[in-house]
């Protein structure tokens, strides 16, 4: 088939908006493996959770509070569903990853991988699997916007502004700022920075939330573009985890440019080799574990 | 002391060779065993699902849960839309699960795998939720069904109306396994057979959540018809993002090759109006299927899709068949289910044939407009019956090795 200068911009577009939310959730798991050694396999559940907290909040809080006009709006829930879920997440942290950071990695990801298939089983009895729409979508975001090449969804031009942003400010944060550099030295050395007035256990603690809440948010983004379903994290994990790897463990910068990158080239594989597009990225985890073992960012140990 | 273990000893021999002789008639094993083996997690477990374990043990109830006095039982297993778990599960189950028949089998890959296994061990499969129709022609066996419908009634009711009306051009979204295949290719050969052109296809893998690649290629094909010919989860993603890419205001028609009450549901009418596709059954068609499908809602709080129904359908018919045979054995039982005529709320005129087809009647369906549903599950009205033997694919183009010719 012959492949136009348009299709491969638009199809890069495309990537690009997918790419954004790989990049959103890897940097999530990079922040969380960077400062608590935790490899957190319930990140997909919670970004699950993020779209369902949107979705119910939108259809059904009204009815259950006897107020069947209230609907949770989109922007509120922008707001409200990163809060619940990051306080659902520092719960978690507190009550039981806490207990596990002095022993092997391997322990914080069973028990993830436990708490995400607990959460995805309640919502699939609840929800089934089929994906319920979200309808809550803002009408200022409806239509489209002409880019020259393609006429481009404003919501899917918005959800990737949403993502750089989130992106970028927690990077800047984490390298550029006091905040940033506590954290970091609170993992190097916790007894140190302790010794500096520093209270290291509630800066772990908001460290996990803040990662799971903005998974959350991108549940929330993610929610008018996919359905809303009890498995769209856990399709979305494993890739995600693939960004995590191929751009270096805890490197931010790492899993952000990573995880716009392989948005885009798994665009591209859609137009070029189709049947080839779900299995590319890891394709590339495999050719970059070959090269360099530490990931595209990572710093060799 | 001596005598007594004698005796015992006879006793037992006697007790053996008597069972042994009720076996040959009867029912072996003491028990007549169904398998529900199905999506029950993933992107097509709404269709089928527990909903459709729910129906076969209805019918199971219904039936009286004893067959020639003795029980029937339901087991049920996920599939996960793997075809070698599927053949895995059915090989276990006939060989030490004393399972005699096997239905549900949504999805082409693992239905094709199991009806294999079941011809190798001569157990009866009634497949009422996948689509190919390789299960009676190239694949066929003496021990398969094929019940609720297949790809080439979809492509032949739904297809046609929409070349009929207009569509000449068509482009395939195609669920990249046995099943979207094949219905691409049935639909491809109606759109050709009636003067309409093909003008591409792409492939996606089953359980894709963004679809805008293959709808921006769909719409670049220029084609008045974009067929999507998937299913479940895959289908209502799809339609969704021909929404967000205005596909349907630009002139091009979305249709849905597989469609089923649940995905009209998960739309929502506003997305779905107007959309038209074939069907085996719906729920509110007429009095019978309304009872039957009430009582359904009631235990799965959700109306039954056409594989549900079908699954009640199915097992109802073999239990029925059984009776009939006075035994459980296969070849008997399927001698009994082809020579009868099957009518009851869910399958008018139905009839199976040698190649395993069930023949019955098919619906042309449209979902309704927000406006006209007066009820949560009021979506659909029915365009068009087309009768059996109209719809399905005739016994002489059959290319199954059953079929004497």
């Amino acid at each position: 088939m012959e492949i136009s200068f348009q299709t491969v911009m638009s199809q890069l577009m495309l990537g690009l908006n997918n790419g954004a939310f790989y990049a959103v959730l890897s940097l999530g798991l990079a922040v969380i493996f960077g400062l608590l050694n935790i490899i957190n396999f319930a990140h997909g559940a919670l970004y699950m959770l993020g779209a369902f907290v949107a979705l119910s909040g939108y259809a059904e809080w009204g009815t259950l509070m006897g107020m069947p006009d209230f609907h949770l709006n989109y922007w509120a829930a922008l707001v409200v569903a990163p809060l619940v879920v990051g306080l659902l997440g520092m719960l978690i942290e507190k009550t039981m990853l806490s207990r596990l950071y002095k022993v092997d990695h391997l322990y914080g990801l069973l028990l993830t991988f436990g708490v995400a298939l607990i959460l995805q089983g309640v919502f699939t009895n609840y929800y089934n699997v089929a994906g319920t729409p979200y309808e809550g979508k803002p009408e200022i975001l409806n239509g489209a916007v002409n880019l020259g090449f393609m006429m481009f969804p404003t919501y899917r031009l918005w959800s990737i502004a949403v993502a750089l942003v989130v992106c970028f400010s927690t990077w800047l944060v984490i390298e550029r700022t006091k905040l940033g550099s506590w954290l970091r030295a609170g993992t190097e050395n916790p007894r140190l920075v302790q010794a500096f007035g520093i209270n290291v256990p509630l800066m772990i603690t908001l460290t996990y939330g803040y990662g799971v809440a903005i998974a959350a948010l991108a549940g929330v983004v993610a929610a008018p573009i996919y359905s809303v379903s009890p498995v769209m994290g856990a399709e979305m994990i494993i890739t995600v985890f693939a960004v995590v790897v191929i751009g270096g463990m805890g490197s931010i910068m790492g899993s952000i440019l990573t995880g716009l990158m392989l948005g885009m080239v798994e665009g591209l594989t859609k137009v070029i080799y189709p049947p080839a597009s779900s299995t590319v990225i890891f394709i590339m985890m495999v050719v970059v574990l070959l090269v360099k073992p530490s990931g595209l960012f990572g710093r060799e140990q | 002391m001596k005598w007594c273990i004698r005796a015992t000893a006879c006793a037992a021999i006697l007790g053996m060779a008597a069972s042994a002789g009720a076996a040959g008639k009867g029912i072996s094993d003491g028990v007549v065993k169904i398998g529900v083996l199905t999506d029950m997690s993933g992107v097509y477990s709404a269709i089928g699902g527990k909903g459709t374990l729910v129906a076969v043990e209805m019918a199971v109830a219904d039936f009286g849960g004893k067959v020639l006095g003795k029980p029937i039982e339901v087991i049920s297993a996920d599939h996960q839309n793997k075809a070698d778990i599927a053949s895995t599960k059915a090989r276990e189950w006939f060989d030490t699960g004393k399972v005699d028949m096997v239905t549900g089998l949504l999805n082409s890959a693992c239905a094709l795998a199991v009806q294999k296994v079941g011809a190798d061990k001569k157990r009866i499969t009634m497949n009422t939720g996948a689509g190919s129709t390789d299960l009676t022609n190239k694949d066929c066996t003496p021990y398969g069904i094929h019940y609720a419908y297949d790809n080439y009634a979809l492509g032949n009711v739904a297809g046609s109306e929409v070349v009929n009306h207009g569509g000449k051009s068509w482009f395939f979204i195609t669920a990249d396994y046995a099943f979207g295949h094949s219905l691409e290719k049935n639909t491809t050969s109606f759109v050709n057979k009636l003067g309409g052109k093909v003008v591409g296809s792409v492939r996606h893998p089953l359980s894709t959540s963004d679809f805008s690649s293959y709808l921006l290629q769909a719409q670049a094909s220029g084609a008045k018809v974009i067929g999507l010919a998937n299913a479940g989860g895959d289908f209502t993603n799809a339609v969704k993002q021909a929404g967000e890419f205005g596909i349907v205001q630009k002139g091009q028609t979305v249709v849905g090759m597989l469609v089923f009450d649940t995905d009209v549901k998960s739309l929502g009418l506003k997305t779905a109006q107007g959309m038209q596709f074939a069907s085996g059954f719906y729920w509110d068609r007429d009095k019978a299927t309304r009872e039957w499908s009430q009582r359904f809602f009631k235990k799965h709080k959700a109306m039954p899709t056409m594989d549900q129904a079908g699954a009640y359908s199915a097992t109802m018919n073999y239990l029925k068949a059984i009776k009939a045979a006075g035994t459980d054995d296969p070849d008997a039982v399927m001698a009994k289910l082809k020579s009868t005529n099957i009518s009851d709320f869910f399958a008018v005129n139905g009839k199976i044939r040698a190649d395993g087809r069930m023949v019955h009647d098919m619906y042309l369906m449209e979902v309704k407009k927000p406006s006209e549903s007066k009820a949560d599950w009021d979506i659909l009205r029915i365009v068009k019956t087309v009768p059996g033997d109209k719809a399905f694919m005739p016994l002489s183009e059959s290319t199954c090795s059953q079929v004497k010719k």
